[in-house]
């Protein structure tokens, strides 16, 4: 097991490498220069000291390959440099974000869990039925909604509905508060971008648990858990889910790390201030310092969700422990 | 017991006496939801290939006497902040969507066909590479590869194009990998190693058509991703531009400033691409069940 452990550790560091290398190339490529967009656009005339002095302060003035080396060396100190857009440094623009992105995905997840896993293994166990039916399609409708749709969709309900009932429209709050400082403030900017983007979460995590309840409760396990008179609900509780949801927990997890790209058109449509927006922002204002921290972060999530997913596997699934 | 396995096995063979008709015919009683998905794709791709005799009005042209006019008998489903006919902009839509869906998904799809037979035939060295740079690529969430690539070379219907094509091919040559090294194995393909084939007639003639199943599964599953990601990209000011009509730029801007007072300018063009991918989905979800036979009889 500690071999399997230290193996997977080490495969993650070729994959953060290529793409720390992959960011860095991708992002030489952005024609233009974030300098003269800072110094006045390209039209108006500038001091060509000014421009020199700013290519000095963001660094694109040295060698590439030392530009590269300590990109590598700011990820492995956290460094990722200054935002060249605002100035400020790069880890403090997304620390001051994180807790909101954070707070969705993590509501999103649970959004996802207490969805999925009921209505997938009842979508199962009524098979071909109209409940089947229904679920399949209430999970295919998750898979082709559009999640900012969703969003706007979302947000005019409750505009119609507060105003039918209370007279007043009302709008979900756009700014964060910690939970422990304001509970019901902090829930009430956060539960709808997370249904929104829980529910395709929820949708293809949905189709999983269905098609892995249904190959299990055809092993030769639950006919003899049958045979031995066991009532249906013994069978699927203590046999047939725990084994169905070994692919699920896989499934989650990366769903998880991609979570961040369906955060960056949700943050878009509530205005929130998450990371996501942050990197649509960096996209749109060219500052590349920031863009490939922020890939690097999506990148380095996936990676390690990737890996706690296949040590938990491990260890959730004796067979694949022992072998 | 026996019996009825040999009749569910004799009955789900391929028949080669079948005509086309019959066969879709049995597609068509087997898979309701998928023909019904089907349908979806066919009205999507007739509207949207003939969108000029369909289109009642311009879709790019202002009407600033009409501006945010609800759906009428003029006007179907309504007009936009513009005045503009939001019936014929998301049918004109409609062919941008397809534009993008179906490129990128036939180019990503062939490209990652290509390399993960590739892989799989060739092995060793080669295949440890193309591996290494997938496993790599593959990190990256399709929305943030596809925004990385615009930021370097800028919005547009063939940028867009180009940004949702790169991450879509490592994802289908992992599939086809997976499949093609099965493949490899078979006695058939030892046979024409020992025949004296070459590697192109190996891999073209022998191996290719044996992984198509999976393949065009994944292809049509990319259809629908890729018409998402184009939305979220035009939806986020970074995907295809005014005026060409897009439904994710449909769903900017005016969309939210105008959803209260007409909320007929964010809800159609958002169904519109709902209902796109719904078919594209269903469709390619009743492939899968009918081409796999292991799903055949769930």
């Amino acid at each position: 097991m500690y071999q399997y452990i230290l193996k997977r550790v080490l495969l993650t560091i070729p994959t953060l490498l290529g793409a720390a290398a992959l960011v860095f190339l991708l992002m030489r490529l952005i024609p233009g220069d974030i300098c003269l967009v800072r110094l006045g656009g390209g039209g108006g005339s500038f001091d060509p000291k000014a421009l020199a002095a700013c290519h000095a302060e963001i660094g694109v003035d040295r060698p590439v390959i030392v530009q590269f080396l300590e990109f590598i060396w700011g990820i492995v100190r956290f460094d990722f440099g200054t935002s060249m857009w605002s100035g400020k440094p790069v880890t403090t623009e997304i620390v001051a974000r994180l807790p909101i992105s954070l707070e969705i995905a993590l509501l999103a997840t649970a959004v996802a869990i207490s969805i999925a896993i009921p209505l997938g293994t009842i979508s199962a166990l009524k098979q071909n039925t109209w409940i089947d039916v229904a679920v399949r399609i209430f999970a295919i409708g998750g898979i082709a909604t559009p999640s900012f749709w969703l969003g706007i969709v979302s947000i005019l309900l409750v505009l119609d509905v507060s105003n039918a009932i209370t007279g007043t429209p009302w709008m979900p709050p756009i700014d964060y508060v910690p939970i422990w400082k304001d509970p019901i403030r902090n829930l009430s900017m956060a539960v709808l971008p997370a249904i929104t983007v829980g529910y395709r979460y929820a949708a293809v995590s949905m189709r999983m648990t269905r098609s892995a309840m249904l190959e299990v409760m055809r092993e030769d396990y639950v006919r003899t858990a049958r045979a031995k008179g066991l009532t249906n609900k013994l069978i699927v509780n203590r046999h047939a889910l725990k084994n169905a949801l070994l692919p699920v927990v896989t499934l989650l997890g990366i769903e998880f790390a991609f979570l961040i790209g369906g955060l960056v058109v949700t943050e878009q449509v509530f205005n929130l201030n998450g990371v996501g927006r942050l990197f649509v922002q960096a996209v749109q204002n060219q500052d590349y310092t920031l863009t490939q921290a922020l890939v690097m972060l999506t990148v380095a999530v996936f990676v390690f969700t990737n890996l706690i997913v296949d040590l938990l596997y491990g260890w959730l699934d004796p067979r694949i422990r022992f072998s | 017991m026996s019996t009825t396995t040999i009749t569910t096995l004799a009955d789900d063979a391929p028949d080669p006496r079948r005509s086309a008709w019959q066969t879709i015919q049995r597609f068509c009683t087997r898979e309701p939801l998928g023909t019904f998905g089907l349908v979806l794709v066919v009205i999507m791709a007739v509207t949207g290939f003939s969108a000029e005799l369909i289109a009642p009005y311009n879709p790019t042209a202002n009407d600033f006497a009409a501006m945010t006019e609800a759906p009428s008998w003029e006007h179907l489903l309504g007009t936009d902040q513009f005045g503009r006919d939001l019936m014929s902009r998301i049918i004109f839509g409609a062919r941008t969507a397809l534009i993008v869906g179906l490129t990128s998904a036939i180019v990503g799809g062939f490209s990652g066909l290509v390399l993960g037979v590739g892989s799989a035939y060739f092995g060793g060295r080669i295949d440890l590479i193309v591996q290494r740079v997938s496993d790599v690529v593959m990190a990256f969430p399709l929305i943030i590869m596809a925004l990385a690539v615009v930021a370097i070379f800028g919005p547009g219907v063939q940028n867009v194009i180009f940004a949702i094509t790169i991450p879509l091919i490592p994802r289908c040559s992992r599939v086809v990998r997976a499949s093609a090294l099965t493949i490899r194995e078979m006695p058939y393909v030892d046979a024409a190693r020992a025949c004296g084939f070459g590697h192109t007639r190996i891999i073209l003639r022998h191996m290719i058509p044996n992984v198509m199943a999976p393949f065009l599964i994944m292809v049509t599953s990319f259809v629908g991703q890729a018409i998402l990601a184009e939305a979220s990209l035009s939806y986020l000011g970074l995907g295809v531009q005014e005026p060409v009509p897009a439904w994710g730029l449909m769903l900017q801007g005016g969309a939210e400033e105008y959803a209260s007072t007409a909320p007929w300018i964010a809800i159609f063009p958002g169904v519109a691409i709902m209902l796109a991918v719904l078919g594209i989905n269903l469709f390619g979800d009743a492939m899968r069940d009918a081409l796999d036979p292991k799903l055949r009889e769930r």
